[in-house]
């Protein structure tokens, strides 16, 4: 595999809150490289800047400052309306509570990413059809995701995910409502994609989930560490306070 | 379009709260056409009414009280330019009797071209003649209605009956023409001129038909007319000229009036009803907050989300409108066939209250899509 060219570049990324008053440094000075077909996972408490780095990643929110290459774009400096098109076509989520939207089917779900560009319907369901194969739920595409179980929606959420082709795929604690055997499912699907090229990140606060990954960085008050697994190995007390 | 079948299926997915959200909107565009088509079927009916007495007829009333206007005077406006015939009247109320069957209805005193003049028909009989008129003859030529009352199916011509007590011989019978406004159509009774003062126990002459030449010159005639009238009777408030088409203004007139206010009251349950899907969609919008969180992190552009919106608002309206229309056309239906009266549908004006209900569907739609298009996505996938 090609490794020179990375395909997330994050060089010197800062964001700062305002919260009554007083600046929160969410990120302090973080700088990271994920190669192509990498699986990393990104570990790290409440409160230590895991989601505002998920947020940033994501696209969902701009740093103050610093630069983000995401596959050759420099989106660190984008409008609202462009990093939309960057989301629809670079990343797909995988969220801990699913979020599906309850009044469409599995197969509408799916299709979504692909509504918003624009795509015409024939093809469309074709795709998702062939997304839901992946996850091993085509027999359960007409079906609301309130019939479905934790694990099956999950799995929707993972088929809309890949629907879009995105370079990558951002999981934010993606067994985090589930149980544990159905996790372990979870997580198996997750290594098989990465198997089949597919770059995932992974963000969670548990380790033995963040373990699956073949690289475990740590986020710590806004900053980020290397080899986050075995920091955690040698500290035993836990996951929770640092 | 694929934004419309998202709008239809979150429409389709809450039933109720979308006819409620419609509710505004039914009521508003049906109570348009509804009104419209009464206000309009008024108009239509005194319009064909005043219409049928026809265009080229002029009409002199006597005003003042303390003047006096007889038959040899009335003669003089057949002088005037223009003028093709005259038919002078006299009018009063009067009891008919045939055997035991007692009618009060209303007598008019005229000549023979008087049936030129208002251009009515006879359904039996003949008209009264100048002999009658020049004889006093005791005739009389019964309205539709009266025959009917008095005589049923039975042919009256050539019978005999009472008039104020005394014998009076029936000659003819009108074809029906209709209640009017201020005229009694049918329930009548026609006699010759002289009679019909002597009934009305006066020598002076009500008012005056004059049948114009042709319905250019009417304006020119009328002016004519009144100033033979000013020498005859004096001053301008002892008499009046007036054209049936000076009627059907007027009285078009008040009807327009009447329908601008029923209609205008109506469109203002419209507003009302906008009112009530601008709410419903502001809370829908909330109610969806996360949805919307979802659609913008899978990669909705604003535009997208504020489309959505916009066309669920356009469509809940729309679909209101057309409900609408049905119900009104409906409803207006019911309303002729239960009282009997006259309506007009309004092509222009259900058009007009569809397209006005898209349009508060629009302009109320967009506060609230712009709201949702407006929802951080980060803060909008937290909300629970």
């Amino acid at each position: 595999m090609n490794r020179t060219e990375p395909i997330i570049q994050i060089k010197n990324m800062k964001k700062k809150y305002e919260l009554g008053g007083e600046t929160v440094m969410a990120l302090q000075d973080v700088s990271l490289d994920i190669q192509k077909g990498d699986f990393i996972s990104i570990i790290g408490p409440s409160g230590s800047g895991k989601s505002t780095f998920m947020n940033m990643i994501g696209c969902l929110d701009r740093p103050n400052s610093g630069k983000y290459m995401l596959d050759g774009e420099d989106v660190g400096k984008m409008k609202g309306s462009q990093l939309s098109v960057i989301r629809n076509k670079k990343i797909g989520f995988i969220f801990q509570n699913f979020n599906l939207i309850s009044r469409l089917t599995a197969i509408e779900n799916v299709e979504l990413p692909l509504i918003y560009r624009g795509m015409k319907a024939m093809e469309r369901r074709e795709i998702a059809l062939e997304s839901l194969k992946k996850v091993g739920l085509v027999d359960r595409a007409p079906h609301l995701p309130t019939q479905l179980s934790g694990g099956q929606q999950q799995r929707v959420a993972i088929a809309r995910a890949l629907a879009g082709h995105p370079p990558i795929l951002l999981a934010d604690e993606p067994t985090g409502a589930l149980d544990s055997k159905t996790s372990r499912e979870i997580l198996e699907i997750m290594n098989s994609l990465n198997e089949q090229g597919h770059t995932i990140i992974l963000i969670t606060h548990d380790l033995k989930v963040a373990k699956k990954a073949s690289r475990v960085v740590r986020i710590h008050d806004g900053q980020l560490y290397e080899n986050g697994g075995e920091w955690f190995a040698d500290n035993r007390n836990g996951t929770e306070k640092h | 379009m694929q934004t419309i079948g998202m709008a239809l299926k979150s429409i389709k997915g809450n039933k109720a709260r979308a006819f409620l959200t419609m509710l505004g909107i039914i009521i508003g565009v049906s109570s348009v056409i509804v009104m419209v088509a009464i206000g309009q079927g008024s108009t239509k009916a005194v319009q064909d009414q005043i219409g049928s007495l026809g265009t080229n007829v002029l009409t002199v009333s006597i005003t003042g009280s303390d003047v006096t206007f007889k038959e040899d005077e009335a003669n003089q406006i057949q002088e005037v330019n223009g003028v093709e015939a005259i038919a002078p009247t006299i009018s009063g109320r009067v009891t008919v009797k045939n055997g035991q069957t007692n009618v009060y209805v209303s007598m008019i005193g005229t000549t023979s071209s008087y049936l030129n003049v208002r251009n009515l028909q006879l359904q039996s009989g003949r008209f009264i003649a100048d002999l009658d008129h020049e004889n006093h003859s005791k005739v009389a030529v019964l309205g539709a209605d009266t025959a009917k009352n008095l005589f049923g199916l039975g042919d009256p011509v050539g019978e005999s009956i009472q008039v104020n007590g005394t014998s009076y011989k029936v000659v003819g019978v009108l074809e029906s023409v209709g209640s009017s406004l201020g005229t009694s159509g049918d329930s009548t009774i026609i006699v010759p001129l002289s009679t019909g003062q002597r009934l009305a126990s006066t020598t002076d002459i009500e008012s005056v038909y004059v049948k114009v030449e042709n319905e250019n010159i009417i304006t020119f005639t009328s002016r004519l007319i009144e100033q033979r009238m000013s020498t005859i009777v004096g001053a301008a408030d002892n008499y009046s000229v007036s054209s049936q088409k000076d009627l059907m203004e007027a009285a078009s007139s008040v009807n327009k009036t009447m329908t601008f206010m029923l209609g205008g009251s109506a469109a203002i349950s419209l507003i009302v009803g906008g009112i009530g899907i601008m709410n419903i969609m502001l809370v829908s919008v909330s109610e969806r907050t996360k949805e919307i969180g979802i659609r913008k992190a899978i990669g909705a552009k604003r535009g997208n989300i504020l489309l959505q919106f916009l066309i669920e608002s356009v469509v809940l309206s729309a679909l209101g409108g057309l409900i609408g229309v049905g119900i009104g056309v409906i409803s207006a239906q019911i309303f002729t066939l239960a009282t009997g009266t006259t309506i007009a549908y309004s092509v222009p004006v259900m058009l007009v209250s569809f397209a006005f209900s898209l349009v508060v569907g629009v302009i109320f739609g967009v506060f609230p899509a712009n709201k949702a298009s407006k929802l951080d996505p980060i803060q909008a996938l937290r909300y629970e």
